[in-house]
């Protein structure tokens, strides 16, 4: 039973609306960080523990009765000064990517150790009107915390494309992520697009925690759980990019999904992981 | 002043003079300093909190009642993180750099079977809450509290289906889900075998890696197979995301069970109703009625609640971890001291009174008898079902 079973439609359909809903929440994750490394140069993995960090603070909220989506009105801008401020530090100090990545692996460390202070290292979950809400659709049922969360992922990385792709500070971020100087020597306000840009990462990260908590049980020592599939989408999609991270969060979504539906579990993470080397080995020039 | 007055006056302040310093002797005395870890952060973290509150309840108890052998004790605690390798290095560090008089086990059993080496290569008795495969206990000075016997992998399953035999639904057909954590593994493997034997049919078997977050598909799955029961080889918050992915999906199990559930966050899950799993205590007779049981109630009670554990209950975490403190401290009041050698030898030919009962270290790794008992979540808390030996007020075992 524990090799190779063929799966029926009702399940292999399942399996795949899984994979995509689980698939979002990993392009929401990804988005924020493919921008901050893609764009800023630095590697933060700190945007994991500000996700976990907006998922507790969305959980107390609604504990005291808040909407957890109203909570949303609270939490982003709390997280672009956070974001924004600890970029200003990074800045100042003039830290380089290979420096922020320990920078900020230290601070997920910290803010770890904050949650569990705070709430403890028992695990926590929201409950909300519509937390245990879903429909059907034939034999298909769709959740509505996971249907949210994409429909949101959809909502923001389409939103973030058009900003990158449409707008002056759009194309001012991307100038100056190619090349620096030149972008200055026309006028780019690096300093002060870069604060917006971290602010914005870091406020991308709250709303991944958002929905995160709408779907998910929270612990701290989660936190480390989604890095790796999360990066592996960032890579696998190309740094920097908006729509990309999207796109390769559902497509380790679903292989990861129709993995676990046609053999053991075990094997979901090695499906994800050999998609992301097949990439590097063979479009290198992805990853830049 | 009259001189009987003066009289009674001095015998006084002699007895408080004496007691005080009987006190200032025992507070300059050196503590008897325990070392251990916990997993304090990580994903056993959930569980670990639970083995910190009540050692630190044995440790104000002891010293309340002047401690051992005349002596405070104190508790060394090092966070391992939830990893084997650290726990390894810590416990070096415990007994080389800290100097610690005694040794703790940690929490989970792979951490254990690290501390165990360390343990032997310094000749240090090892007392353990929750080692889960006895076959891999070696080492002779290492005592478990986790009392489910020599054979687990056959024992403990064998009392799950003479249960679920005796319920008001016995299954004709088995899932078998579990995580890939050693000792999970090794009792899951066991359940396959003992269900074999006993004639059911497995229509899914199903592995995941340790810390695995995605159950839906895994919940997809067992709704797919259509089973009697469900064994969970769960470990932590497995069950909890489970039961969360299967409600997604509508899917609520006939019968099932989950071998090693962080207990709070499963009891208070609505979907966890009449999930079931193993014990070797809860609050409630029988086991309520064994020495110190019930002041160890009241106390874990206190302080859960005010760590704010969403579970106050005393269940099998809190009553194994009691018990390895209580097995440590009859070893040292028996020999009247800390030598590993005499207190290891004490415990492998005496019985020891704890909260579980009369436990005794004769078998395969020092293990005794299998006293792992079932139970269910009924009411929204952990109630025992099976034997009927061990529940109280009547309860059976229900199924959805």
């Amino acid at each position: 039973m524990s090799g190779f079973t063929l799966p029926s439609i009702t399940l292999l359909s399942q399996s795949i609306l899984s994979g995509i809903f689980v698939g979002a929440l990993y392009g929401l994750l990804g988005l924020g960080l493919s921008l901050s490394w893609g764009l800023l140069r630095l590697i933060n993995l700190a945007h994991f523990a500000f996700a976990f960090l907006a998922a507790y603070l969305c959980y107390q909220m609604a504990s005291l009765g808040m909407d957890p989506l109203l909570s949303l009105l609270v939490i982003v801008p709390l997280f672009f000064a956070i974001g924004a401020a600890v970029h200003w530090v990074m800045a100042r100090f003039s830290i380089t990517p290979f420096n922020s990545l320990l920078l900020t692996f230290g601070l997920t460390g910290i803010v770890e150790a904050l949650i569990q202070s705070i709430w403890t290292a028992d695990f926590r979950k929201l409950e909300s009107a519509y937390g245990h809400m879903k429909f059907s659709v034939g034999p298909l049922y769709v959740p509505i915390p996971e249907l949210i969360t994409l429909l949101l992922a959809i909502a923001i990385s389409f939103a973030v494309w058009a900003v990158l792709r449409h707008t002056d500070l759009g194309k001012a971020l991307r100038a100056a992520a190619e090349d620096a100087p030149i972008a200055a020597a026309f006028g780019v306000n690096q300093k002060r697009n870069a604060l917006l840009l971290a602010g914005t990462c870091s406020a991308l990260a709250s709303v991944a925690g958002v929905c995160l908590a709408l779907s998910f049980t929270l612990a701290p020592s989660q936190i480390y759980a989604w890095i790796g599939v999360v990066f592996a989408a960032v890579m696998l999609g190309g740094l920097g990019r908006a729509l990309a991270p999207l796109l390769a969060g559902v497509l380790i979504g679903v292989s990861e999904a129709v993995t676990m539906a046609v053999t053991a579990p075990s094997w979901a993470p090695l499906v994800s992981f050999t998609l992301l080397i097949g990439i590097l080995l063979f479009r290198p020039g992805r990853v830049a | 002043m009259s001189r009987g007055q003066i009289t009674r006056r001095g015998a006084t302040a002699a007895t408080l003079g004496m007691l005080g310093m009987g006190r200032l002797a025992w507070a300059q005395a050196q503590p008897i300093r325990i070392g251990s870890t916990l997993a304090l952060t990580g994903p056993l973290s959930a569980t670990a909190q639970i083995h910190k509150i009540v050692g630190e309840i044995y440790i104000e108890q002891a010293n309340a009642r002047g401690g051992w052998l005349g002596r405070k004790l104190e508790w060394v605690l090092k966070d391992d993180q939830s990893k084997p390798d650290l726990a390894r290095t810590l416990y070096e560090q415990l007994v080389t750099a800290d100097k610690v008089d005694l040794l703790m086990g940690p929490y989970a059993t792979g951490a254990i079977l690290s501390a165990m080496g360390v343990a032997q290569r310094y000749d240090k008795v090892l007392v353990h809450h929750t080692f889960g495969v006895p076959s891999l206990a070696k080492y002779e000075r290492a005592f478990p509290a986790w009392s489910l016997g020599s054979e687990p992998q056959t024992t403990v399953p064998n009392t799950l289906f003479d249960a679920l035999a005796a319920g008001p639904k016995p299954p004709k057909t088995i899932a078998v889900v579990t995580s890939k954590f050693p000792s999970i593994q090794f009792m899951s493997a066991g359940a396959r075998e003992v269900a074999k034997k006993r004639g059911l049919n497995e229509v899914l078997f199903l592995e995941w890696d340790f810390g695995n977050r995605d159950f839906g598909p895994i919940a997809n799955r067992v709704k797919d197979a259509k089973p009697d029961f469900v064994w969970v080889g769960a470990i932590g918050l497995d069950g909890n995301l489970l039961l969360d992915a299967m409600k997604k999906i509508d899917y609520v199990p006939p019968q099932h069970f989950y071998l090693y559930p962080a207990p709070a966050p499963l009891v208070t899950l609505p979907e966890a109703k009449n999930a079931l799993s193993v014990t070797i205590f809860e609050e409630q007779p029988p086991f309520i009625d064994n020495p110190g049981a019930a002041e160890f109630v009241k106390l874990y009670r206190e302080r859960a609640t005010a760590a704010k554990l969403p579970d106050p209950s005393v269940e099998v975490q809190a009553g194994a971890s009691y018990t390895a403190w209580q097995i440590l401290a009859a070893g040292v009041a028996a020999t009247k001291g800390l030598d590993d050698k005499a207190i290891a030898s004490w415990l492998k030919a005496n019985r020891v009174d704890t909260i579980q009962g009369k436990l005794h270290f004769t078998g395969t790794g020092n293990y005794g008898d299998d006293l792992m008992r079932i139970k269910q979540v009924q009411g929204g808390k952990w109630t025992v079902v099976w034997p009927k030996s061990h529940t109280a007020g009547g309860v059976a075992l229900a199924a959805n």
